[in-house]
């Protein structure tokens, strides 16, 4: 039952600390590490992301206005019968080639559509472009730079074609991007392991090959019209902890999609976060040891104040007890020794009349006489027992008094004499002659003595020998009783225990465990000591030490 | 023991019937009453020399009557006597001037020897 109590009290412990403890230090690190650090780290890749799109898309607009100034310097500085000459485009190819590989070949295509003059790797003089789309969008927009296609070298590329009026005619100068550079120029926005970087046209075809499989021409489709269509200027899309970058190329109708890997970018604060897990699981663990140890000690010290507590209640329970006792006890011997002084007064009187009469004429005279004398001699026995009574009745109000060891010891055996005997123990005293007197309380020196006599008979059982001997310590100023048995003995690690509340060798019900807690209690309060000396099988002896208090 | 007149005062008739037989057959001088007022009505009218007292008595207790027996006649010797056993009662009634006391069940002869003791200290004082 009380095990029961003190487990609940030590759940409640424990349950309110770890509350307590846990759950800012559980709430802090998560709401830090799940949703501040998150979004601060979004915010962050966001905005870097947002800042290489802008410049990508800077770089690539500003590559392809070279171009057209470059293609636009060869145009007006030359004229069509010069550049319609095989060599001298090749050596013009050699000089543009010598400060930017980016052109792979230059080719002139005369008004009807026909390839005049072609410098380069591929075999594509003589051609006709008439019927091709991109000859009809020159003539309309004089400058045009095409998606990536396919054309007559079966090879993705991309041309600028620059029309040039001449008089009534008109001639194109086309020129071709290599698509290694253009596509390294975009590609070097691929970022990480996972980082993505591509172009794609306003039908979502890829103008660059994406770095993840799909190649140039084809279509990517997790990226539809509309979101092209809002992009105003630079824009950042989270699609499944992939962050997309998209800018829009002014140039041509074209999208710049940088892709980052969210998870990727966060890997790095993903070792924070375990590290902070880590920290949280080793602080719980410390927590937890801690509030295990802390409520330990808690219920220790309030079982041991209940035991106290307990102690110091029993004593008094007792002490209220022995002064019921006391005064049932003095209650009792008064009503019975008047009667008793009247049963002897009658006696005497007998005894009185009696002895005016003369012996030969009562036939029972001697009878009579000596009935007489049996009633007082009992009465006298009787009075005995009333007068120990009150006088133990007297002893039991609490009281500091001159008191003489010896009778004290010697009365309170009478107590037990009979259940001595009873038992065939003999009781062998040994009191020092003119002991000095103690000032103390009879009562409760009484209770001491009795309890240890108590327990000499508990150890001895039947058949054997208390001793009781007084002496008086002149150095110590003490005065002693040294009551000893031949009883089993306490074995040496029980010997501690002994004067601690609750231990009792008695079986449950016999004895509260509570007789030589209090004893000691009683004689430490009266500033004396307790002293056990105990071997098994040989007996036991208790020494109550006891200071002698001159009277002032 | 000439001349000596006992006054035995005690709650309890039949001890004082007892008593007086006894004495009176020993020839002292004895007058037995059941409470302290009557002790003091005989008192105004008799020349007593000892008082035996019951300590424990309804009414007027034995000390009480101690008191006013003292107040009135400081020369009459009282011996108390108590079933109380407690020594604390016989010590109060020495404490208010009482010569002696003795405990019931008391011994007779004892008891005589002390109111012979009380009756010589009167006879003392009474010379002084």
């Amino acid at each position: 039952m009380e095990i029961e109590i003190y487990g609940r009290i030590r759940g409640k412990i424990i349950t309110t600390v770890f509350l307590f403890s846990l759950i800012p230090m559980v709430f802090l690190v998560f709401f830090l590490l799940y949703v501040q650090f998150d979004k601060i780290y979004t915010d962050k890749i966001t905005n870097t992301l947002k800042t290489m799109v802008y410049n990508k898309k800077r770089s690539i607009d500003l590559f392809f206005e070279e171009r057209i100034a470059q293609i636009k310097t060869l145009a007006y500085t030359h004229n069509y019968e010069t550049l319609s000459n095989d060599k001298y485009l090749s050596e013009l190819l050699n000089v543009v080639q010598s400060t930017s590989k980016s052109i792979v070949d230059l080719g002139i295509i005369n008004q009807d559509g026909e390839h005049v003059a072609y410098a380069g790797p591929y075999k594509l003089k003589g051609v006709n472009y008439k019927n091709e789309q991109w000859f009809h969008e020159v003539l309309f927009k004089e400058i045009y730079i095409s998606d990536v296609f396919m054309g007559f070298r079966k090879f993705p590329h991309i041309i600028i074609a620059l029309m040039r009026k001449d008089g009534g005619k008109f001639w194109i100068l086309r020129a071709t991007i290599d698509s290694n550079v253009f596509n390294s120029l975009v590609q070097g926005a691929q970022v990480g392991e996972k980082g993505d970087a591509y172009l794609v046209n306003s039908d979502s075809v890829l103008q660059t090959p994406s770095r993840f499989g799909s190649q140039v021409l084809s279509k990517i489709d997790f990226l539809n019209n509309e979101v092209f269509n809002s992009i105003i200027d630079e824009k950042v899309l989270h699609l499944n902890k992939i962050f997309v970058g998209l800018s829009r190329i002014d140039i041509k109708k074209w999208h710049l999609v940088i892709t980052k890997d969210g998870n990727e970018e966060m890997s790095q604060f993903n070792d924070v976060k375990i590290d902070a897990v880590l920290i949280l699981i080793v602080f719980i663990l410390i927590i937890i040891v801690g509030t295990f140890m802390v409520s330990k000690s808690i219920i220790k010290g309030l079982i041991l104040s209940e035991k106290k507590k307990s102690m110091i209640d029993a004593n008094l329970m007792q002490s209220s007890k022995m002064a019921a006792l006391g005064k049932l006890a003095a209650g009792v011997a008064h009503e019975i020794n008047n009667p008793l002084a009247l049963i002897k007064e009658s006696a005497g009187w007998i005894k009185d009349l009696l002895s005016e009469e003369e012996q030969e004429k009562i036939k029972n005279f001697v009878e009579y006489e000596k009935m007489a004398n049996k009633i007082e001699l009992h009465v006298e026995r009787a009075r005995s027992v009333t007068h120990r009574m009150l006088g133990f009745a007297r002893r039991l109000e609490p009281a500091q008094e001159n008191v003489d060891f010896n009778m004290l010891a010697d009365q309170t055996v009478s107590f037990l004499e009979s259940e001595a005997l009873h038992r065939n123990i003999k009781i062998e005293k040994n009191l020092l002659k003119d002991i000095p007197l103690i000032t103390t309380d009879t009562a409760q020196v009484q209770q001491v003595i009795l309890n240890i006599l108590d327990n000499a008979i508990d150890a001895i059982g039947k058949n054997g020998t208390i001793g009781l001997r007084t002496g008086y310590n002149d150095s110590e100023n003490k005065i002693f009783l040294a009551i000893s048995d031949t009883g089993i003995g306490i074995p040496q690690e029980e010997a501690k225990k002994i004067f601690d509340p609750f231990y009792t060798t008695k079986r449950p019900g016999d004895g509260t465990g509570l007789g030589l807690a209090i004893s000691y209690n009683i004689i430490e309060k009266l500033g004396g000591k307790i002293e056990v000396d105990s071997t098994v099988g040989v007996g036991s002896t208790f020494t109550i030490y006891l200071p002698i208090r001159r009277i002032a | 023991m000439e001349n000596m007149k006992v006054l035995v005062v005690d709650d309890e008739g039949d001890f004082i019937e007892l008593f007086v037989k006894r004495l009176k057959k020993r020839q002292i001088d004895i007058i037995g009453v059941e409470s302290g007022y009557r002790a003091l009505d005989i008192l105004k009218k008799e020349k007593i020399d000892v008082v035996l007292l019951d300590v424990k008595m309804p009414g007027m207790d034995g000390i009480d009557t101690l008191r006013e027996i003292k107040t009135k006649y400081p020369l009459i010797e009282v011996i108390m006597i108590t079933g109380h056993g407690s020594v604390e009662s016989g010590l109060q009634g020495m404490i208010h001037g009482a010569y002696d006391y003795v405990l019931k069940p008391f011994d007779l002869e004892v008891l005589l020897n002390k109111l012979k003791k009380a009756f010589e200290r009167k006879r003392l004082k009474e010379k002084a």
